[in-house]
């Protein structure tokens, strides 16, 4: 449903896309993962025909989206980034209008705006401008419009950067739920719990080109699955903390650089910690804090490339704190403090 | 999923669709007029200054020639002038629309890539009917009267929208090369204050000598002006100007506006389309 072979597109010296492939079988959801830079909003861009690569091809339900960018755009529906709504139109008329500009007519249009808006939950904001809306009603408005046409291919790009807890879990509510109607989707994002939720298949990227790709589970059996954490109240005790943890543990046990945190990559999750907790408990060992953590793009990157994400000047993303965490959590905490 | 069949028309087909994508995004620059009427009070109240500014300032000071009165003469002027200045309005309209999120989404959509251009210079078109209706009744407070048949007054009307129009599109040009409202609304004073001054708008042709005068005489400025005057019947029984141009305003400033929209409207939609893939 969508191909694209060898895509390369490079901004003054900067190469933004080194030759990607990829392919996203019909009904099926492929998730675009890479930190801020990697090429993915490029990559996005190309296939959505919002911009001519300097080489390779890209296919929108067969059709070639550099021979006939119409027909291709009639194909597809594109949520971006910034939502991409009128904001003193509102939600009823910005969906009527798209409805329109797809060639629905009038009638159909209209009909099919209140149908979306009820669908997301904004039917009660449907006749007020956008400018009133909170991000995740922009985000879900805009998600709307990509579907007004119920076209065959859907591309979300990086749907819920930048949205709160409740907006991101509302979003991938209403994600699952086009994928059970079978859409063929490709979304981006820098949330590895994102695509692990979402997609069949995760291609992940940086610097424009490919560095795996796979499910999700082949992905976290690559980087391991979740770790435990672990901050020693005494750290006197970091030899039979370490040796504890390394009973439970996958691979070896990490000692942070304070000498008193630790942290191991773990099978399962739960069944380790609770065990663990039981013979820190016997050996009478004092912890400050220790707890799950899910891996990180971060963590996958640090297994795949041997270095950490870092965003780059000419990316892609939005700048500003919203650009920098990879792990929902961490933007949580962030987003809280602020 | 419903069966939704994607047509890419062709022909004649390909011109309607476009006219109706263009009206559909015409429609939705008219609801923005409707939700921020205060832009509009703005437009609306600068030409009702000009008016009374130079009927009242000026008024006093400027005479035409023979028997004319300078309030009944300048009216026309000050329409052109409104209508020339009101471009600059699509040009920041159009660099606004440029800089927003909604662009990429036009981008998207299977709609002809001249639909935006379309839709921006035609309800433009609404904002110059408003300002003319404004300006004529504050004429008519003032003085002014249309002294010409319902036919001819028509005439002048259609001929400053159209040439409103044509600008239009020039000034969507520039906005497409410089996305900035704040550039656009500097450059169009630039460009545009001595296109209306150096003109017959507020002064007579003969008050101008030598060069100044051949470029006032062949400004399609003071054609548009002439042509007004003409036919509201506000020339005050002066004869016209012994230059080409002002022998024949309607048609020298109809043959202005021909040209602009065959230079401008390829133009723009072509540096549009490029301006859409970057």
């Amino acid at each position: 449903m969508i191909r694209a072979e060898g895509l390369v597109k490079r901004y003054r010296g900067v190469t933004a896309l080194a030759g990607l492939d990829l392919e996203v079988e019909a009904g099926t959801v492929m998730a675009l993962l890479g930190p801020n830079g990697a090429g993915k909003t490029t990559a996005v861009r190309a296939i959505t025909t919002l911009l001519v690569p300097d080489e390779g091809r890209a296919w929108v339900s067969g059709v070639d989206v550099l021979a006939d960018p119409m027909g291709a755009r009639a194909r597809l529906g594109l949520s971006g980034q910034y939502a991409a709504v009128d904001e003193q139109l509102s939600g009823y008329e910005n969906l009527v209008m798209v409805g329109r500009l797809y060639h629905l007519g009038r009638r159909r249009s209209q009909a099919r705006a209140r149908e979306l808006l009820d669908r997301f939950d904004l039917a009660d904001a449907a006749d007020r401008p956008t400018k009133t809306y909170s991000g995740g009603m922009r985000r879900r408005l805009d998600l709307a419009a990509a579907l007004v046409a119920e076209p065959p291919v859907l591309v979300l790009d990086e749907p819920t950067t930048g949205l709160d807890v409740r907006s991101r879990a509302q979003m991938w509510e209403v994600i699952r739920d086009l994928v059970g109607s079978g859409s063929t989707l490709l979304l981006t994002t820098q949330y590895l719990e994102e695509a692990d939720r979402l997609a069949d298949e995760i291609l992940v990227i940086d610097q424009g080109r490919e560095i795996a790709r796979g499910t999700a589970d082949e992905l976290k059996s690559r980087t391991g699955g979740e770790r435990i954490e672990v901050v020693l109240a005494e750290p006197h005790r970091l030899e039979d903390a370490r040796r504890e943890l390394a009973r439970v543990a996958l691979d070896q046990v990490e000692v942070g650089e304070s000498g008193r945190d630790l942290s191991a990559a773990v099978a399962t999750g739960a069944a380790e910690l609770r065990d663990l907790l039981a013979a820190y408990d016997e050996k009478g060992i004092k912890v400050l804090d220790i707890g799950l953590r899910r891996p990180t793009l971060d963590d996958v990157f640090l297994t795949l490339t041997g270095h950490r994400t870092e965003s780059r000047p000419g990316d892609s993303g939005p700048s500003g704190p919203d650009a920098v965490p990879l792990d929902p959590a961490v933007h949580d905490e962030m987003e809280a403090r602020r | 999923m419903t069966a939704y069949v994607p047509v890419t028309p062709h022909g004649f087909a390909r011109l309607t669709s476009a006219l109706s994508d263009g009206w559909v995004v015409a429609q939705r620059n008219l609801i923005k007029i409707r939700r921020v009427p205060e832009v509009l009070v703005w437009v609306l109240i600068s030409p009702i200054m000009f008016v009374l500014l130079f009927a009242y300032v000026f008024g006093g000071a400027i005479n035409p020639g023979g028997a004319v009165d300078y309030k009944e003469w300048l009216i026309c002027g000050i329409f052109a002038q409104t209508v020339v200045f009101g471009s600059t309005f699509t040009g920041a309209g159009l660099a606004e629309d440029m800089q927003k999120g909604i662009i990429d989404r036009f981008r998207s959509l299977p709609m002809a890539r001249s639909a935006v251009l379309v839709g921006r210079t035609a309800s433009d078109v609404v904002y110059n009917v408003l300002s003319l209706l404004i300006m004529g009744l504050t004429g008519l407070l003032v003085g002014w009267r249309i002294r010409e048949g319902a036919l001819d007054a028509l005439v002048g009307v259609v001929l400053l929208l159209v040439f409103a129009y044509a600008l239009s599109w020039v000034m969507g040009y520039v906005a497409l090369l410089v996305p900035s409202v704040e550039v656009i609304n500097n450059a169009s004073f630039i460009v545009i204050m001595p296109l209306t001054f150096v003109s017959n708008a507020f002064v007579p042709t003969e008050s101008f000598d030598g060069v100044l005068r051949t470029i006032v005489e062949w400004n399609p400025v003071s054609a548009l002006t002439q042509a007004a005057r003409e036919c509201f019947g506000n020339t005050g029984g002066l004869p016209a100007p012994d230059a080409w141009p002002m022998q024949h305003p309607i048609a020298y400033t109809l043959g202005w506006v021909v040209l602009i929209l065959v230079v401008f409207v390829p133009l723009s939609v072509r540096q549009y389309r490029r301006s859409s893939l970057k």
